[in-house]
């Protein structure tokens, strides 16, 4: 027999994730629906002899393609015809999750309603007539508790012995379905008609309700008692704080930096060494060894560095997505990011941006809109991430040894105007035309369904490693081709295609006020990662071994750096380096996100040109007051 | 009155929603005329608010509270 097709469909926080993962566990795949960054999660399972393959359609309130995810809905279901349409419904509120209901019932989608979070309904003192449910609309209906095994084995019962074609909806459904139709040939605007089709389905839904549904005793909830404190006056915003610090502290102190510590020590004092010498034992060529030794080994172990942070990091944010605390951050967020341009929701992903942009980047895809999601990818990079600090903390060390701090904060500060200012840049042009709206539903808390966080994490760390790595992997090669080659063979860095470019990348920054082919050569390996900027200065400068403390190596530097910049073009070059072009691991990831190419060169080349114009200004206006001495 | 001026803790009913390009996703969302609403609380900020229709809470700008014309009960 033919694989059995199986669609989910549902209202956003209904748990409809969470019964996919129940129902598939491990053997999922999750991808990209083409041309957008929404997810595709397809699962399959084998169960009564039959195999099922069950696709997780975005969640959405309704099907009017209105945004990227009802039109993915409607065009799957009209389109690829699953032979079983799921509607995940949270038994708690019937009242507008039906409303989904009665749009797919009206395209003549036949579909499987399933009561899920049958237990927190209970708890709050509902008690629903299933049977008086099925006799209402004329479909099945079953009931889920995600944790509940057995009515998840039930749920795929459902699948294999009722055949949704054998079902009509009922008489009150089919009345309603003509009266619709009546509207929609009627006369009036198209406005009118959507409103008039909206007020109907309400008072059917409303209807229903009254005739399934029995409320008893209706207490404050626990929600409310924790919005009280979380979402209410002054102390939210401490406690956000709080939770942010927490999140940060837990993946770069606690534990994703020590364990990206750890693999950069095990390639640097272990691997390298062992590969150096199984290879010279071997008798491998030389410039094999060096492509292997000095290219590949630390272009991968610089992604494989990041896997812990993402890991972990994502672990933290899809724990607190579950318990639907993230809804409160966009919510008393929202003042403050509407003035960029998005909604509240983007606040996470941007402060995700001061860690690394890489996690940044993958989590604006939680944001409402396609056009948000966009922007907040190509305005986090101006954020100024843990790779970038090493070298304003030396640079600052070096020309500021009073002010350091101030001055490292001013470059934080000025990568968020930079950033704001550019979101709203983008949104009054490239994105002019796609409004941004919120409406954002503030779900009952709730302990997050562990599988779900599991799978999130190990989807954005496995998706990371394998798309952004064969990026990395390849430009780690061409970076090291350029620093160790010339036209006559392989040379020492000095002389190398990397130097040349380098002297030609200088002409640009003629009036910066740093034209030397080093800092040329420093902008050109910062592209490869931020990190590879204090070491490429290093050996361009010819210190062999420089310190990790940024005062040392700032007095080692002394000599050298010290005399090729002044204070103020220093600082001119610590705005560039801040905010131009997002490091390689960065863009593979914007590569995997919009999968497209021309929206990665637009991030890699855009970024270049606004750090090339704002360190301008620097340098020039400060001239002009006077510091450039 | 709109929805924008009413006291936290205050059921209201919908009397009607202004035109607007948020309006058909707001009615989609179950806010249409004769809907009760109670307003919960404004963000720390003042802005958006949080109301509670059809057994769910909503986040809600004040600019879009203001097309939504209410009545007491």
């Amino acid at each position: 027999m033919a694989t059995l097709s199986v669609a989910l469909t549902g209202n956003p926080n209904t748990g409809k994730t969470t019964i996919f993962n129940a129902l598939t566990g491990a053997r999922q795949k999750i991808g990209n629906w083409p041309g957008v960054t929404v997810d595709k999660k397809v699962g399959y399972i084998n169960h009564n002899d039959r195999a099922i393959s069950v696709i997780d359609l975005p969640g959405t309130y309704s099907i009017n393609a209105r945004s990227a995810e009802e039109q993915i809905v409607i065009d799957y279901l009209l389109n690829e015809k699953p032979e079983v349409v799921v509607n995940v419904l949270d038994a708690s509120n019937l009242e507008r999750n039906l409303f989904l209901t009665l749009q797919l019932l009206e395209y003549g989608i036949p579909v499987i309603l399933d009561l899920n979070m049958m237990d927190d309904a209970q708890k709050r003192g509902l008690k629903i007539n299933v049977k008086e449910l099925e006799n209402q609309v004329g479909m099945p209906v079953v009931e889920t508790i995600a944790k509940d095994g057995k009515s998840i084995k039930k749920l795929m019962d459902v699948f294999t012995e009722k055949t949704l074609e054998n079902y009509r909806v009922s008489p009150l459904i089919e009345a309603h379905i003509a009266k619709t139709k009546e509207i929609n040939n009627s006369s009036s605007s198209k406005e009118e008609i959507e409103e008039e089709v909206i007020t109907l389905r309400y008072a059917l839904i409303d209807s229903i309700v009254a005739k399934v549904v029995k409320r008893s005793g209706a207490s404050t909830s626990l929600t409310e008692k924790i919005d009280h404190v979380f979402a209410n006056g002054f102390l939210a915003l401490p406690i956000i704080l709080a939770i942010i610090y927490g999140v940060f502290e837990i993946t770069f102190t606690w534990i994703g930096q020590p364990m990206a510590d750890f693999i950069k020590d095990f390639i640097g004092d272990t691997l390298t060494p062992w590969a150096t010498d199984a290879l010279a034992s071997l008798e491998v060529a030389d410039w094999l060894q060096s492509l292997i030794v000095d290219g590949v080994i630390p272009g991968v172990g610089g992604i494989l560095t990041f896997v812990p942070l993402i890991f972990t990091l994502f672990f933290c944010l899809s724990f607190l997505d579950g318990t639907g605390y993230m809804a409160r951050v966009a919510f008393i967020m929202d003042p403050v990011m509407r003035r960029t341009g998005l909604t509240g929701k983007g606040v996470m992903p941007l402060i995700m941006g001061f860690g690394c942009a890489v996690p940044a980047i993958m989590g604006a895809r939680a944001l409402d809109s396609e056009k948000d999601r966009r922007i907040a990818m190509l305005v986090t990079p101006f954020l100024t991430c843990g790779a970038k600090l090493p070298v304003m903390a030396l640079f600052a060390a070096l020309f500021f040894p009073d002010d350091a701090t101030n001055v490292v904060f001013s470059i934080y500060v000025a990568g968020v105007i930079v950033a704001i200012v550019m979101a709203k840049v983008l949104n009054s042009t490239t994105f002019k035309s796609e409004e941004s709206t919120f409406l954002l539903e503030l779900p009952t808390y709730r302990f997050p369904d562990m599988k779900t966080v599991f799978f999130e994490t190990w989807d954005k760390g496995k998706g990371f490693l394998v798309k952004a790595g064969t990026i990395i992997f390849a430009m780690s090669i061409v970076i090291w081709f350029l620093s160790n080659y010339n036209f006559s063979g392989q040379v020492e860095m000095e002389e190398s295609f990397l130097a040349s470019i380098g002297a030609v990348v200088a002409n640009i920054f003629t009036f910066h006020g740093f034209a030397t082919w080093e800092a040329g050569a420093a902008v050109i390996t910062g592209i490869l990662a931020k990190e590879a900027i204090v070491s490429t200065m290093g050996v361009l400068y010819g210190i062999a071994d420089i310190a990790d403390d940024a005062a040392q190596a700032a007095q080692q530097m002394q000599s050298t750096i010290g005399t090729s910049f002044s204070a103020l073009s220093a600082y001119s070059f610590m705005i560039f380096i801040a905010l131009y072009t997002p490091c390689m691991t960065a863009l593979g990831t914007i590569k995997k996100e919009f999968s497209s190419w021309k929206w990665t060169l637009f991030s890699a080349s855009y970024t270049f040109v606004v750090a090339w114009v704002v360190s301008l200004v620097v340098y020039q206006v400060g001239k002009l007051l006077g510091f450039g001495a | 009155m709109t929805l924008n001026d009413v006291k936290p803790g205050t059921t209201v009913r919908i009397e009607g929603l202004e035109n607007s390009n948020i309006k058909s996703r707001l009615m989609s969302m179950g806010l249409i005329k004769g809907t009760s609403v109670k307003v919960l609380r404004s963000a720390p900020m003042g802005d958006p608010m949080a109301i509670s229709v059809r057994s769910y809470n909503l986040a809600v700008r004040v600019a879009d509270a203001k097309k939504i014309t209410v009545s007491a009960i």
